[in-house]
């Protein structure tokens, strides 16, 4: 009964996590959080591409699924030097302390 | 039997993992449930017949990408006064509107997928061997770019993380 398992389940559970990793991007003041937030969101993308390719049976799923993970890498390095970056100047990881927009 | 029932344990797993990254006020322990619910992906991916996608998610994901969170976190050595400034911040005010527009947005989300389920996941695995004749195949100029990607991203954490020099 329980055996084959439908597609839509998968791009469902997709759908919760992104709205998950946004809901955290939007909530959170912490740099920190708002990285690990699009983390998730990142995720899901790919979980979207695998159900998607293993639905009709091609490869093509987990090749996109390894460009997302090239971006979360380029995407984490990135935002965490900046993390490391704004703590040096300001002694703190609140996004609002970083509004002064200058050089 | 088996599949199916890890794929909804797991499915549980990833999103109860989920919610408590974006609502704990201690980054380390956030980031632990952060490795969890990518281990829960990683056993979905497994389940859905996409053995070489779930070992990159543990590899790349849960073990390179995850440390590299860690180590920021022991370098910035957060204090019991910025778990408190969180518990602050997380206050039902703060969240309560953002939280339902993402409902909002996720109930759309639902009613376009659609939930009659008469398209099933073919669960036969896809091994390594079908990925790479695939990715070197066609293609393999994504892969060139992603390579170039890689090191942008290189130069710009670099030029990012240098003690900066001019005070301000």
């Amino acid at each position: 009964m329980l055996e084959a398992i439908p597609m839509e389940h998968g791009l469902a559970l997709a759908g919760v996590l992104f709205s998950l990793g946004l809901a955290g991007v939007l909530i959170r003041r912490n740099l920190l959080f708002i990285l690990m937030s699009i983390e998730i969101m990142m995720n899901s993308a790919g979980l979207a591409f695998v159900v998607a390719g293993s639905r009709w049976h091609q490869p093509d799923g987990q090749i996109m699924f390894i460009f997302v993970l090239t971006l979360a890498a380029a995407e984490a390095a990135i935002g965490l030097a900046l993390v490391l970056q704004l703590y040096h100047r300001y002694h703190s990881l609140d996004v609002d302390a970083a509004s002064e927009m200058r050089g | 039997m088996g599949t199916a029932l890890a794929f909804y344990l797991a499915s549980a797993i990833a999103v109860i993992a989920s919610a408590r990254v974006i609502t704990s006020a201690n980054p380390v322990h956030a980031l632990l449930y952060l490795v969890v619910s990518l281990l829960a992906v990683a056993m979905i991916f497994f389940s859905l017949g996409a053995p070489f996608a779930a070992a990159l998610e543990m590899i790349v994901y849960a073990g390179a990408i995850m440390v590299l969170f860690v180590f920021v976190v022991m370098m910035l050595n957060l204090g019991s006064a910025v778990i408190e400034q969180e518990k602050q911040w997380l206050s039902p005010r703060a969240w309560a509107g953002p939280a339902i527009l993402s409902l909002m947005l996720l109930v759309e989300l639902f009613r376009s997928i659609g939930m009659e389920s008469d398209h099933m996941v073919n669960t036969a695995t896809i091994g390594p061997k079908a990925v790479g004749v695939s990715l070197f195949g066609p293609y393999v100029l994504a892969v060139e770019l992603a390579s170039m990607l890689l090191l942008s991203a290189m130069v710009a954490a670099w030029h990012l993380g240098r003690p900066n020099d001019h005070k301000e």
